[in-house]
């Protein structure tokens, strides 16, 4: 299967299955929508009858090329990966990361928040040193012979639990001297409490640092409040600038949530770009269809159109030499994953679960607080086998019909099944809006590879 | 090939055969939280290379 588009002057096929990726001429995209079900006397004629300037040769040796192509396997190339993904049963036998909610409280008040205010509708509650150890303990127990392994401090507000944080990461270096685990730790932070020991400790010790910014100030004020209801943009802004340039503007994310009233998000990441951030990131908002700011399938046609302008800004901003990162446009090509992780997806409930400060696990962040989905606890491990069972079982490319012919599966790895679930009770009914955004965004990311390509061979 | 630039990927295929080593980055660990997305994170054998 492939997936043909044009975007900002480039024709571009991408071979779903092998994973190539092609930049061609009209004669080309056009010859190549016409190849699989024309004889070449019908493609020849079509071709001559759209452009009079080609010759039979030429459309001789347009055909050659393409049935090289595909010879190599390069493209039309056939799926021959569902064997693979009856594997994944034993390879996700392990865990390898784990999102610590560190304090469930938050010292802001964000509108859209998903996580009921920093809570997750429970009740308030700052992780207990022992906890966290505890729960680096299962994860080292529980990860095999797996050597890199992550944790996420997450909550609320992780920086209200600052000090167990640093312990942990004190404890995890000796787990890893001990069992021979290198641990990956990262910080999601609202920016309010960074400060000097915050960003040496995080400079030192956490592989990346995810920084929520919104954007504009008026954007990011509408929606992230402080306690008593005033904006929070003046209050981390400098902060933000400070950690970002003490990493060297790497290893960090600047990251934005949109809503329905900034669903000119393009101009939101371009103000982070202006404001010196070269790590960018921005996420449609997370939220129950009847809330005032929850976005649509009619935005869908702005939303994306809002992905090209970005795209084409970056593009424009890299030919200057003035180039940023942006999450989902930062697409390795070569260096990428490989087919087994592709197909496998964001290993949720598998290789991947939520603690909560009382040590209970979920198998992500998005399910904390909803007790069909608690799983067991961190000194007793997975109690709920079943519940585990069905993202082992049923969480692929494969396992998805809406995956099936879809372009993108082997860029998203099947989607978000946490979203899946919240809108349609199943993790294998995909979230459609969803989709669709990161289609668009794949589109996007690509087009930026073959111009960088062709900007690196010009 | 005149009309056709084919960009440097990894063959999916040919990953099949040495991949699922499983010490890459879990995804939803970095930057999104909610949209997963598999393209951007490294492999750690081609990392180590």
């Amino acid at each position: 299967m492939i997936h043909q588009y044009k975007l900002a002057g480039y024709n571009i096929i991408i071979d779903q299955n092998s994973g190539a990726v092609h930049s061609v001429d009209d004669v080309a995209y056009d010859a190549i929508a016409l190849y699989q079900d024309h004889t070449a006397e019908e493609i020849e004629t079509v071709l001559r009858d759209r452009y009079p300037e080609l010759t039979g040769e030429d459309v001789t040796e347009l055909l050659s090329d393409i049935r090289e192509l595909e010879a190599a396997g390069q493209l039309f190339y056939e799926d021959p990966y569902e064997e693979v993904a009856k594997d994944l049963k034993i390879k996700q036998s392990v865990l390898k990361a784990i999102c610590l909610h560190v304090a469930h409280g938050c010292n802001m008040d964000c509108r859209y928040c998903f996580a009921g205010k920093g809570d997750y509708s429970g009740k308030s509650g700052i992780m207990p040193l022992e906890v966290g150890k505890a729960s680096l303990d299962f994860l080292v127990r529980e990860s095999g012979s797996r050597r890199h392994l992550e944790v996420d401090f997450f909550g609320g507000e992780p920086l209200l639990n600052w000090d167990v944080c640093k312990e942990l990461v004190r404890y995890g270096r000796e787990l890893e001297k001990t069992h021979d685990k290198k641990f990956n730790f990262t910080l999601t932070t609202n920016g309010l409490l960074i400060d000097d020991d915050v960003i040496d400790f995080c400079n030192r010790e956490m592989g990346n640092v995810v920084l929520s910014l919104d954007g504009r100030p008026e954007v990011h004020d509408f929606m992230r409040h402080t306690k008593r209801g005033g904006g929070t943009y003046d209050l981390i802004i400098d902060k933000f600038k400070r950690l970002a340039d003490a990493r060297g503007q790497k290893n960090y994310y600047m990251r934005g949530t949109y809503t329905a009233y900034n669903k000119d998000f393009a101009a939101d990441v371009i103000h982070m770009a202006d404001m010196g951030f070269k790590e960018t990131s921005i996420e449609p908002v997370v939220s129950a269809p009847d809330a005032d700011y929850a976005l649509h399938d009619e935005d869908l046609p702005m939303l994306k159109d809002q992905y090209e302008k970005l795209a084409l800004e970056m593009l424009a901003r890299n030919r200057r030499g003035e180039g940023f990162k942006f999450y989902h446009y930062t697409v390795d090509l070569t260096g990428g994953p490989c087919i087994y992780k592709r197909v496998a997806g964001c290993g949720v409930g598998t290789e991947y679960l939520a603690v909560t400060p009382t040590g209970d696990l979920y198998p992500c962040h998005q399910f904390v607080g909803d007790d069909d989905m608690k799983v067991g606890n961190v000194w007793d491990g997975i109690t709920e086998e079943a519940v585990i069972d069905s993202f082992r079982n049923g969480n692929n490319v494969y396992t998805r019909d809406a995956c099936k012919d879809c372009f993108a599966k082997f860029y998203c790895a099947g989607g978000c099944s946490a979203n899946n679930y919240h809108t349609h009770g199943d993790i294998n009914k995909v979230y459609e809006f969803g989709c669709e955004l990161h289609r668009k965004r794949i589109e996007c990311a690509i087009m930026l590879k073959v111009a960088e390509e062709e900007m690196a061979n010009d | 090939m005149k009309r056709i630039k084919t960009i440097t990927t990894r063959d999916l295929n040919k990953s099949s055969v040495s991949g699922g080593c499983g010490e890459c980055q879990t995804s939803c660990q970095s930057a999104s939280k909610t949209s997963c997305s598999v393209a951007n994170q490294q492999c750690e054998q081609k990392k180590a290379q």
